[in-house]
């Protein structure tokens, strides 16, 4: 280790000097303070945002229409558009992204430049801000040579470059985690690389992949950056009906409501976010339980 | 092109050749051909964020002088003459980051410190996973507590004579450093964790009391990982959009007073994106050029933390 090591003095046998006791045990409380803060955050947001939206915390708000009449406006539309968004950008990353997981946990020789580029691209892409993907999108996807448009098929795409990368570290843990005594002895009855990885390492690793990936879902869910680019905060009183119906989604609509002066707003917009936290911590909770449920312990 | 795990032994030894000659498995070499165009998505999703960049920005660039643009003290895009001087989003940016940073670096660590080497078993897997939350909660759940908790309670409580406005950086760092603060204490834990316990063991060997132990021994050991997380805990900072959009306004402004509202780059960018430039014009060209800076700086930082991350590993494991 480079970093200098001061020796440190013997002290008398026996129970540690007064003052010694005294530093040890405020520093413990220092640090117990640094994590309860945390926790004291959490608990007070999640208090005050139920408590700021519970006169709005009702079946009225997932089934009315966004409307300009504070009184008579609901998330329909949102909680459809997130329905269609995050179910679409499931379909596109989760293959892609177990792939590549696959590809650089199996086949990859990390002796080459180019599976270290990988690696390292995706290491950073994972890093990189969310509003950095909502310009891709607008820039590539909307508008330019993608030509799609504010639609849901646009949305759904950025969101799934942008959890692409999470998907793909998630899923290389739960194959490393599989032993290779696995992997060799399948090689070794004769199966190839790929009905080995087909037939033994996937089926065995498929909780810890069902895990990472509902937890990258869970983030786009939450994701409003890059969707406001997208998509924009237009008002929107239908679901979508397709590919290329104009959107919104939960997180956008929270913003939008958010950023109106009316109080009612303020509190419409709490009573969403109630329904967004709980979406959140209800698919935490399944990634948790399918994890201690399911994953062996080898 | 050689199957790694047929032909060649896993410790290391000379090739063999197979026994007799196989014919070619067509099939084996699509799937991993396949897999392979599959993981250089990522490659191209990074091609693309450049190219999407690029373009654009020279353009911008091609009508306004980068000097004005970086040296510049004002910014407005939209007025008439317009103003490209993007020192003040560049401000705000490393306003709203300090105060983030204020919350997240020391909380973070101790954190860390506390849950790697004073929590028992069974309080670390209570507080790990309900840190974890904090990480899940939305950023426009964030930006909203912000603006009509946090704004308030520090008006409330300010004992100055300058009161914080109800758009301000302060409450947005504050709570994007709570927002911050998990991802700081796992990845500084991750990194204590690789300490070898051994070190641990010769320092209270020699009479060091647990408080020497961390301090002395653990973080310095640690130390790399740790700033791996700090510099990871910048880039979350600078590049985080809705809680500065909600909680600390759109009005560019030169100052580093916490209490003013002020307009960051991310900010920028999204209010301008959804303010719907036509395309081609010199105010959507804006949220390229902007986007560039913010690309760049973040992209710095990660490639650092990786190396950072790197070194530690390679110390100990």
């Amino acid at each position: 280790m480079t970093a200098p090591y001061e020796p440190v003095p013997v002290s008398v046998l026996g129970r540690p000097r007064r003052g010694v006791r005294t530093r040890n045990s405020a520093f413990k409380m220092v640090l117990l303070g640094c994590v309860s803060t945390g926790v004291v955050a959490l608990a007070v947001l999640l208090a005050y945002v139920v408590t700021e939206g519970a006169p709005r915390l009702n079946l009225d708000l997932i089934q009315r229409f966004p409307s300009s009449l504070p009184g008579r406006a609901g998330a329909r539309s949102a909680v459809f558009g997130t329905i269609w968004v995050i179910g679409l950008t499931a379909f596109f990353c989760l293959p892609v992204g177990l792939g590549a997981a696959v590809y650089l946990e199996e086949f990859a020789d990390t002796n080459r430049w180019w599976n270290r580029l990988i690696e390292v691209n995706i290491q950073n892409l994972a890093a990189v801000p969310s509003i950095v993907y909502g310009i891709l999108g607008l820039g590539f996807l909307v508008r330019g040579p993608g030509g799609l448009g504010p639609t849901v098929l646009a949305a759904a795409l950025t969101l799934s470059l942008l959890v692409f990368p999470i998907v793909v570290i998630a899923s290389r843990e739960a194959i490393r985690a599989v032993p290779s005594s696995i992997r060799l002895g399948a090689l070794a009855l004769g199966a190839t690389p790929w009905q080995a990885v087909r037939t033994q390492i996937l089926p065995a690793a498929v909780p810890g992949i069902a895990t990472g990936s509902i937890l990258a879902l869970s983030r786009a869910i939450g994701e409003a950056a890059p969707l406001l680019l997208v998509g924009g905060i237009t008002f929107i009183t239908f679901n979508p009906r397709g590919l290329d119906s104009a959107f919104t989604v939960l997180p956008i609509q929270i913003f939008n409501w958010v950023s109106r002066p009316q109080a009612e707003f303020k509190v419409l917009a709490a009573a969403a976010s109630v329904v967004l936290v709980a979406i959140l911590l209800a698919m935490n909770s399944v990634a948790i339980w399918l994890r201690n449920r399911y994953q062996r312990k080898w | 092109m050689t199957d790694l795990l047929v032909d060649r032994p896993t410790d290391g030894g000379p090739l063999r050749r197979p026994l007799g000659t196989r014919p070619p498995r067509w099939g084996e070499r699509a799937v991993k051909a396949l897999l392979f165009l599959c993981a250089m998505l990522s490659v191209a999703t990074t091609f693309g964020i450049v190219v999407a960049l690029l373009q654009p920005t020279v353009e911008f660039f091609g009508s306004v002088d980068p000097i004005d643009f970086f040296t510049g003290r004002e910014w407005a895009p939209l007025f008439a003459p317009p103003r490209f001087g993007v020192l003040p989003l560049v401000t705000a940016t490393i306003v709203v980051t300090v105060c983030a940073l204020a919350v997240c670096m020391p909380l973070g660590l101790g954190a860390a410190i506390y849950l790697s080497e004073y929590a028992s078993r069974r309080a670390r897997s209570i507080l790990k996973p309900t840190l974890e939350v904090l990480a899940g909660i939305p950023t426009v759940v964030y930006g909203f507590f912000a603006l009509t908790f946090v704004t308030p309670q520090l008006q409330k409580i300010w004992f100055g004579n300058d009161p914080p406005e109800i758009f301000n950086a302060l409450s947005a760092g504050l709570v994007m450093g709570i927002m911050i603060l998990p991802t700081v204490a796992s990845l500084a834990e991750d990194a204590m964790a690789a300490v070898p316990d051994s070190l641990r063991a010769g320092a209270l060997a020699l009479g060091s009391s647990r408080l020497q132990v961390s301090t002395r021994v653990v973080v310095p050991a640690a130390l790399s990982g740790i700033v791996a997380a700090f510099v990871l805990a910048i880039s979350r900072a600078i590049g985080e959009t809705m809680i500065v959009l909600i909680a600390a306004g759109g009005t560019p402004n030169l100052t580093f007073d916490p209490t003013e509202a002020m307009q960051t780059m991310t900010a920028f960018i999204a209010a301008a994106g959804f303010g719907d430039q036509p395309t081609g014009s010199i105010g959507y060209k804006t949220i390229f050029a902007v986007g560039a800076t913010l690309f760049v700086a973040t992209f710095a930082m990660n490639l650092l933390s990786i190396r950072l991350v790197r070194k530690y590993r390679e110390v100990y494991e």
